[in-house]
């Protein structure tokens, strides 16, 4: 979900004369709007953005309030509604300027562009929201076969993936890189099951407790009401905890390519397992995967995500990355006090350019900055390459990231209260 | 609804022109609605774009009280809603006591009446002033509270109404006009923005931002007021962390009116720079030549133009 900033909205309209679109509005009289507004709601709603009945009548009100002289008035009455995130306008705007000339050309315009999606062309990124448009009105069948097919070969896996208690302890310390498939298949299963108990920290909000020192007088109100008021027993309140937010931003660049699948799984089941997850992919470019992430089902998770993606197993470029991370990103995710996670080796093919400033802005917007580096599982590691010593210096702790034990240590570090910022990466600076 | 509502897109866009208020149709539009409608209006963009000025502006044009709400985390029903003076109700338990009342539910009717009820926002705004109108609630920054609070608004957006447990259910006469504005600093859940109309405020053009100097900085030299928006304007297309709004841009007007200057110079631009980028990374990456080269840009568009 890349989240490119919009062109600015176009007033333009509202000055062009009776466009086609005009003439055709003119002609209808009300009964035959009403099913307009509801047919493109519905356009909407296939097309991903979450319009239920009640919003298809508000638009039909807003319509009526403003009513169809100006199509500029119309197209913002209609923004109004059906639209409540800045990444949807894109999709409003393309969807409203292709309905409301006339309905009939956007089917028009599936049956004709319908083959190309077919035959499995990408098309360029500034034409995705009118392929999420052209799927919205075909019924995806042909996605099905290929799903079922799946699921059977996953089936099979499973069957031939049992395993004996030694086998387990093997497998802790095995390295992700060297397993054969069925052994990624049982690393899997162990992920799956992996809980990531964060520690809580202090909010602004209070809850009900036996101790502690702050009269909770709301309480202690009713409770002298009902032992008749001789006496007044004080009621008490503490601050109610809760675990930070948590960023990854995870590199699935060419040379990460053999973790990737199972850093998936991890953010898969840390995502599932706690509220306020934000997961982000990069390679050259940064992706928001959240939402695909959220998804219950693992296999369809992580379709979603590879379809998503388009720099799977590429460069890097960890600074560009980053910088998109901290300008688009880092204000609306790293609000409350979030601890992020960076999933990375390292080796960048801008050669650590521009990379320090945008770690370090990194590391002052955060609570804590943990860096993640299957490298480290090396004994010989040296923090020697330009990329590695750009981001050392910013980063709260150092970890390797290659096999099941390190992923469980790594929950048991967050479970720890953190010492001061930057210990754990103290021996490293010295080394370096 | 018998009041002062403007009738149609058009008349607010007067209505914002003579508050001084220089907004796009697209605005109108979307604030007609939700007047007309009854919803909530809900305003996001980045910081100083002027959407808090949208509620001021409108409560000064229809003449209705502004309740304003400034949004921080740990905002709780308490500082929001309402509150019970706990010292008065001991003070009447006491008394209630001392003149001998033995019956329970009296005198618990008696403390959570309205008479102990301290009002927060939330609820004044569901009252009406003394002309009757109700009144224009502006809930400032969401975003910078935590989702819990975003629950309680709920029942107050869709239905108008608080229900504090001890009375009832407090609903108000005549719905207020409730704008909500947040920085995007994070997502605001969808049950919220399902109850509202949404609008993104955007940076302006430069024309309309060249109106806006004229109405907000009147005794600004044109001259002055061409090279600061173009300036700017250049500024935004620039890879900065935090780009300047609006707001930024008149400030950093006045301030060059301060300093008597009516024609930008490199100097001028390197020593007031503060104003207008607040973080230390972007102002050393404009300071010096960078400045001196998009100054150098604008001077020559202002020129091929003019």
């Amino acid at each position: 979900m890349a989240d490119t900033p919009a062109d600015p909205p176009p007033d333009s309209p509202a000055n062009t004369d009776l466009t086609p679109g005009m003439q055709l509005l003119d002609r209808l009289d009300d009964n035959k709007l009403a099913p307009n507004i509801m047919h493109f709601g519905r356009v909407l709603r296939a097309a991903g953005l979450p319009i239920g009945p009640g919003k298809i009548i508000d638009a039909t009100q807003a319509v009526m309030e403003v009513g169809i002289q100006s199509r500029s008035d119309f197209y913002w009455a209609l923004h109004a509604v059906f639209v409540n995130r800045r990444d949807q306008h894109e999709l409003f705007d393309q969807a409203f300027h292709i309905f409301w000339k006339d309905p009939k050309l956007l089917e028009r315009m599936m049956g004709i562009l319908l083959p190309q999606i077919d035959s499995g062309e990408a098309p360029p990124p500034e034409e995705q929201p009118l392929r999420r448009l052209q799927e919205a009105l075909s019924q995806p069948q042909d996605d099905k076969p290929e799903s079922e097919q799946e699921e059977e070969q996953e089936e099979e896996i499973e069957l031939d993936a049992a395993m004996t208690v030694s086998e387990r302890e093997l497998l802790q310390t095995m390295d992700f890189e060297e397993m054969s498939a069925d052994e990624i298949e049982a690393a899997k299963r162990a992920i799956a099951q992996m809980r990531l108990p964060i520690t809580e920290i202090p909010t602004r909000r209070y809850q009900v407790s036996p101790r502690q020192a702050r009269v909770d007088m709301r309480a202690t109100m009713r409770a002298a009401l009902r032992s008749g008021g001789d006496s007044i027993p004080l009621k008490f309140r503490k601050r109610r905890t809760r675990p930070p937010p948590l960023v990854i931003l995870c590199d699935i660049s060419g040379s990460m390519s053999r973790y990737t699948r199972m850093f998936l799984h991890f953010m898969h089941a840390v995502t599932n397992d706690r509220d306020r997850v934000h997961t982000f992919l990069f390679g050259t470019r940064l992706t928001n995967v959240t939402r695909y992430l959220r998804n219950k089902d693992i296999d369809i998770a992580i379709e979603q995500v590879t379809d998503a993606v388009e720099d799977w197993s590429g460069g890097t470029r960890i600074g560009e990355s980053l910088s998109d991370f901290n300008r688009f990103w880092s204000r609306r995710v790293l609000g409350q006090g979030a601890i992020v996670i960076l999933i990375s080796d390292g080796l960048d093919r801008d050669a650590g350019r521009g990379l320090h400033m945008e770690i370090e802005r990194l590391h002052k917007s955060c609570r804590r900055l943990i860096w993640l580096n299957p490298l480290l599982r090396f004994d010989g590691f040296q923090p020697k390459s330009q990329g590695i010593q750009a981001i050392l210096p910013s980063v709260d702790e150092f970890r390797p990231v290659h096999n099941l034990n390190s992923l469980e240590e790594l929950i048991g570090a967050l479970n720890r209260p953190g010492g001061p910022r930057k210990q754990g990466v103290q021996e490293w600076l010295t080394e370096m | 609804m018998t009041d002062n509502l403007p009738s149609s897109v058009d008349a607010v866009v007067d209505m914002l022109r003579g508050g001084n208020y220089v907004g796009d149709r697209s605005l109108s539009t979307a604030l007609y609605l939700a007047l007309k409608l009854g919803r909530p209006l809900f305003l996001e963009g980045e910081a100083g774009v002027g959407k808090t000025e949208i509620g001021k502006v409108l409560s000064e044009a229809l003449g209705r009280r502004l309740i304003r709400l400034q949004c921080y985390e740990g905002l709780d029903v308490s500082s929001a809603v309402y509150e019970w003076n706990y010292s008065m109700q001991m003070i009447d338990i006491r008394i209630a006591e001392a003149a001998g009342q033995q019956d329970r539910e009296r005198i618990e009717d008696d403390i959570f009446s309205e008479r102990f009820l301290i009002k927060r926002p939330l609820l004044q705004a569901l009252e009406a002033d003394d002309s009757g109108q109700p009144p224009v609630l502006l809930i400032d920054e969401l975003d910078r509270t935590d989702e819990p609070f975003e629950a309680f608004l709920l029942e107050i957006l869709s239905d108008f109404q608080v229900t504090i447990p001890e009375i009832g259910t407090v609903k108000a006469a005549k719905p207020p006009i409730v704008i909500i504005t947040s920085n995007r600093t994070r997502e605001i859940h969808d049950a919220i923005k399902r109850r509202c109309f949404y609008f993104w405020v955007d940076y302006p053009n430069a024309r309309r931002e060249l109106e806006i100097l004229k109405v907000k900085v009147p005794d600004a030299p044109e001259k002055l007021t061409r090279q600061v928006v173009e300036f700017v304007q250049h500024l935004r297309n620039r890879d900065l962390f935090k780009l300047p709004g609006v707001a930024e841009t008149i400030d950093w007007t006045n301030a060059l009116i301060q300093l008597d200057k009516i024609d930008l110079d490199p100097e001028t631009v390197n020593s007031s720079l503060g104003v207008l980028l607040k973080y230390q990374d972007d102002i050393e990456k404009i300071q010096g030549s960078e400045a001196a080269n998009i100054l150098d840009e604008v001077k020559a568009g202002i020129a091929a133009g003019a």
